[in-house]
């Protein structure tokens, strides 16, 4: 490593969340809690069938209902305006339905009970159709079409990819494994539930109030919305408040936010649209479920020879980013060890269930829960020790993978080793204890999946040595504030308190592309670094002039300005500043920085390096499986990562945590339950989090691999945490009582059926 | 129908008149501005709204306004002293990353505030119980647990 973590004053240091305080105290303000003079509530009433045609409408007795300001169908919506990235989805749909989360009307009313009795009140004809609620099905030939104008129920994807040559490969292999392994629907459960507040100005200008994760992502969408209501060069203002949890939820727009919209227009007045839970689970996108079949082979000893991976992801009735996550699959596929001959093919398939959308790990984690698993099955095939197995086809440091991805900094041997050592994988464990290892790749260094893969930061200095940070990045609680502040006052010899970091307003904010792909801390950190990097370059060439010094040899620390070995030369940076502004001719210091890191598309051959560098890391459980009820207790948990360099431990240690829980769940307790397109378990009592009392005992051995493009040697880690802990889940039940789950989660009753199937 | 209720909020005497159905969330949100209070599923099911009403933390959604007469209410809002200061529960929270997004922050602080109140000593495993009901999906509850813990024995008080 090139600098040791002492040589820093501000980075790596635990510097409790800048907004902690307001939060612990009750002021943190959430959309929840935004409030407009003359501000109106919005409601939204979705559809009765799964699939139907909208036959007739009445809304008249909605209409006159007093309180009751617009009531809006599929007919008041303009044509062009639609969502989703294929734009697919108009935000109340006209003349047929796909899903029962598909919006059909929506009111604007003085009071939310006003327009929940309002919406009661809206009389609907439909036509019942045939749904379609299983994927495979939904790609046979006489299966009832979701869109019939598309003729078939297959989106139009390019994920066909082959790299090297499997066939080949697998004739030349000692031995090979083939599975079918399935994940289902679990969504983000944030505890800040949707929402948004539109207004429009006198001069039709929209500003909009949502708990967005692309601020300037929606800032265009929202800018098209209004071109498609006829609103030409008009402007659209962001804000997003205290964001009550992300996750991947907020990586599009939705239909709250273009109906509010719309009733804003209609009423000329503020219009607030928040969901209440039940609507939260109903009608936000989940993560992608997804049927994998997997081939892996290797030689006799050991050397993985290839990957061959089939998916069908079902994509509901509509699309949104759900559908481009074997774009992010593709990476642990063709590069989660060293694999030289990959085949991946996934099929999108319309039904008329929910829909999909990003959700931490955007695909990484069921795809890893298929290669991990069959890691296993494989290795044990092979007759070769589970983790001797992963460390033969370790990813290391200059590896070129065969999807073009550049392996700069990785730790994940060492990863790997950390978890051997503090589970003590010896196989001498008392009956039904068993132990299970998963590895994880994922992006790093940004992931270039849109035209730009940058985020802006402008840095003002004021006469005291504070600091205001405006940055295109995007907190939702995972810390991006802090970490920004922090690389700012490293650089400048500052302390974290003295930065003051904004993200609230896309009218003061430069652009970013969203806080995804965990790389806040990586882009948004270069866009902030580079904004004090050109700072500190202004006060070197003041204080050059003032101390009569090489401006190379002026140093930074304790907000001093100083030549180091020269008494003399030393200043308060607050003093220097004012010495710098307050005379004729003066200045005050800003500085703008817009960091694209240096990272590729995917061009047609779908290759393509497509982060600066990749986030590496091992985890380990320990379990027990009571043999009478099929429950699995997490007895031990180890999650090592290579972060590169840890910015803020105590914040990195939040990440994993939360993040192992939460894969946890998705491993052996989460589901949200599907019956013909409707969802069973919209509240907390079926739909099985975490609770307190499911806590488990969680290490978090950090290694530093200091990356080279990374600021201060830093990697992202905000969605690592719960990428393969259901494999490591999955391996270690098998270790433990002998059966190997595919299908998430791995509930008791799957558990029980097994060793029934087992013992039998 | 309105009744009109007394009680104590945060120190203060209070006299309201409040709609029969009206629960005590409706009432310290929507009426009186207290927005520390958050809802995070109006069903008793996270534990976002808890606050603690004669020592006892309760799911203020599912708890009636008219039934808080003549009882001692306080809420997340109470807690900071009048100078400023956190109460020591607020700042472990804050010091042990027990902050993420911070929505479920008021009714786990609230939550952890009538444990130790009633139990100043308690362990790991009384600390689960009493946070049971509070949903975080940030965390992982492991330095929800540590804040709570880095306050045990001062028994959460700030008197």
């Amino acid at each position: 490593m090139s600098k040791n973590n002492s040589e820093f004053s501000v980075v790596g240091k635990r510097i409790p969340k800048l907004d902690a305080a307001q939060k612990a105290m009750g002021r943190a303000e959430y959309i929840q809690d935004v409030k407009l003079p003359g501000m109106l509530y919005g409601k939204i009433l979705y559809s009765r069938y799964a699939h139907a045609n909208i036959v007739k409408i009445d809304t008249s007795k909605a209409v006159a209902l007093p309180g009751v300001h617009a009531v809006l169908t599929g007919e008041d919506v303009p044509k062009k305006m639609k969502m989703g990235f294929i734009k697919d989805n108009p935000p109340i749909k006209k003349g047929k339905v796909c899903s029962l989360r598909d919006e059909v009307a929506a009111v604007a009313a003085i009071s939310p009970e006003i327009a929940k009795k309002a919406l009661g009140l809206i009389e609907i004809e439909y036509e019942e159709l045939e749904g379609i609620f299983d994927p495979e099905k939904a790609m046979e030939k006489d299966s009832p079409l979701v869109n019939e104008h598309l003729k078939s129920n297959v989106l139009k994807m390019p994920w066909d990819i082959h790299y090297g040559d499997v066939e080949k490969a697998e004739k030349e292999s000692a031995f090979v494994v083939e599975d079918r392994f399935t994940t289902t629907w679990v969504t983000h459960c944030c505890m800040g539930t949707s929402g948004a507040v539109a207004l429009f100005d006198a001069s039709e200008n929209l500003t909009i109030y949502t708990n967005t994760q692309i601020p300037s992502l929606a800032h265009k969408d929202f800018l098209e919305a209004l071109k498609a209501m006829g609103l030409e060069n008009k402007r659209v203002r962001v804000i997003k408040p205290i964001i009550g949890g992300g996750f991947g939820s907020k990586l599009d727009t939705y239909a709250y936010e273009h109906i509010a919209i719309l009733l804003a227009y209609k009423c000329r007045k503020p219009v607030k649209v928040v969901f209440d839970r039940v609507e939260e689970f109903k009608a936000t996108s989940t993560r992608q479920p997804t049927i994998t079949y997997i081939k892996q082979g290797c030689d006799k000893n050991g050397k993985l020879l290839f990957r061959d991976m089939r998916m069908v992801l079902d994509n509901g009735g509509h699309t949104s980013w759900g559908a481009t996550t074997p774009s992010v699959m593709l990476m642990p596929i063709s590069s989660l060890y060293r694999v030289e001959n990959v085949k991946y093919v996934a099929k999108c398939v319309y039904t008329n269930n929910t829909y999909s959308q990003a959700m931490r790990g955007y695909g990484n984690p069921q795809a890893t829960f298929a290669i991990e698993s069959s890691m296993d099955i494989l290795a044990e095939k092979s007759g070769i020790d589970r983790i001797e197995f992963r460390r033969i086809n370790k990813n290391q440091s200059g590896d070129e993978t065969p999807q073009g991805l550049k392996i700069t900094s990785c730790g994940l041997e060492e990863c790997i080793d950390a978890v051997k050592k503090e589970l003590k994988f010896d196989g001498k464990n008392e009956k039904s204890v068993g132990t299970g290892i998963a590895s994880l790749i994922h992006v790093g260094g940004g992931a270039r999946i849109y035209g730009s893969d940058g985020c802006g930061a402008i840095l003002k200095m004021d006469d005291y040595g504070k600091v205001d940070v405006f940055t295109g990045g995007t907190d939702m609680g995972q810390g991006m504030d802090n970490i920004t502040a922090q690389i700012v006052a490293e650089e400048l010899g500052l302390l974290a308190e003295d930065i003051n970091v904004i993200h609230s307003d896309t009218d003061i904010c430069p652009w970013d592309v969203g806080a995804h792909a965990s790389r806040s801390t990586f882009v948004a950190g270069n866009a902030a670094l580079g904004a004090a990097k050109k700072v500190k370059k202004k006060i070197q060439a003041i204080a050059s002039k003032l101390f009569d010094a090489p401006a190379g040899k002026i140093k930074f620390k304790n907000k001093l300005v100083f030549v180091p070995g020269d008494e003399e030369k030393s200043m308060p940076i607050g003093k220097l500043l004012r010495k710098a502004h307050f005379r004729p001719g003066g200045t005050m210091l800003m500085a703008e920085n817009f960091y694209d890191p240096d990272n590729e598309n995917m061009g047609k051959e779908l290759k393509g390096n497509m982060s600066m560098t990749y986030s590496f890391g091992a985890h380990g459980a320990k379990v027990k499986v009571d043999e009478e009820t099929g429950k699995v207790e997490v007895l031990e948990y180890v999650a090592a990562h290579d972060v590169g360099r840890a910015i803020n431990p105590l914040l990195l240690e939040g990440q994993v945590y939360g993040g192992v829980v939460m894969g946890l769940g998705y491993a052996l307790t989460e589901e949200v339950t599907v019956k013909d397109g409707e969802i069973m378990n919209a509240n907390f009592r079926d739909y099985k989090l975490f609770t307190a009392k499911d806590a488990v005992k969680i290490k978090a051995p950090v290694i530093e691999t200091d990356d080279k493009d990374g600021p201060f040697g830093a990697k992202g880690i905000g969605e690592p945490g719960c990428v393969p802990t259901a494999p490591a889940i999955a391996n270690a039940v098998y270790d433990a009582v002998g059966v190997r789950i595919k299908n998430l989660p791995i509930t008791p009753e799957k558990v029980l059926a097994a060793l029934k199937e087992k013992n039998n | 129908m309105t009744t009109n209720i007394s009680f104590s909020l945060n120190g203060d005497e209070i006299s309201y008149d409040v709609k029969d159905h009206w629960t005590l969330l409706h009432l310290l949100r929507e009426k009186m501005g207290l927005i520390g209070t958050k809802e995070g599923c109006g069903n008793g099911e996270c534990g976002a709204c808890t606050v603690i009403v004669d020592k006892l933390a309760i799911n203020s959604c599912l708890y009636l306004a008219v039934e808080v007469d003549g009882k001692t209410i306080e809420t997340i809002e109470g807690l900071a002293s009048t100078e400023g200061s956190l109460h020591p529960l607020q700042q472990s929270f804050v010091d042990n990353g027990g902050i993420q997004c911070g929505f479920c922050t008021p009714g786990m602080i609230m939550s952890s505030k009538a444990l130790l109140d009633e139990n100043p000593d308690a362990d790991r495993e009384e600390i689960k119980h009493a946070l049971a009901g509070n949903i975080c999906r940030c965390t992982g509850y492991i330095q929800i647990f540590e804040s709570v813990e880095a306050v045990k024995g001062m028994g959460g008080q700030n008197e």
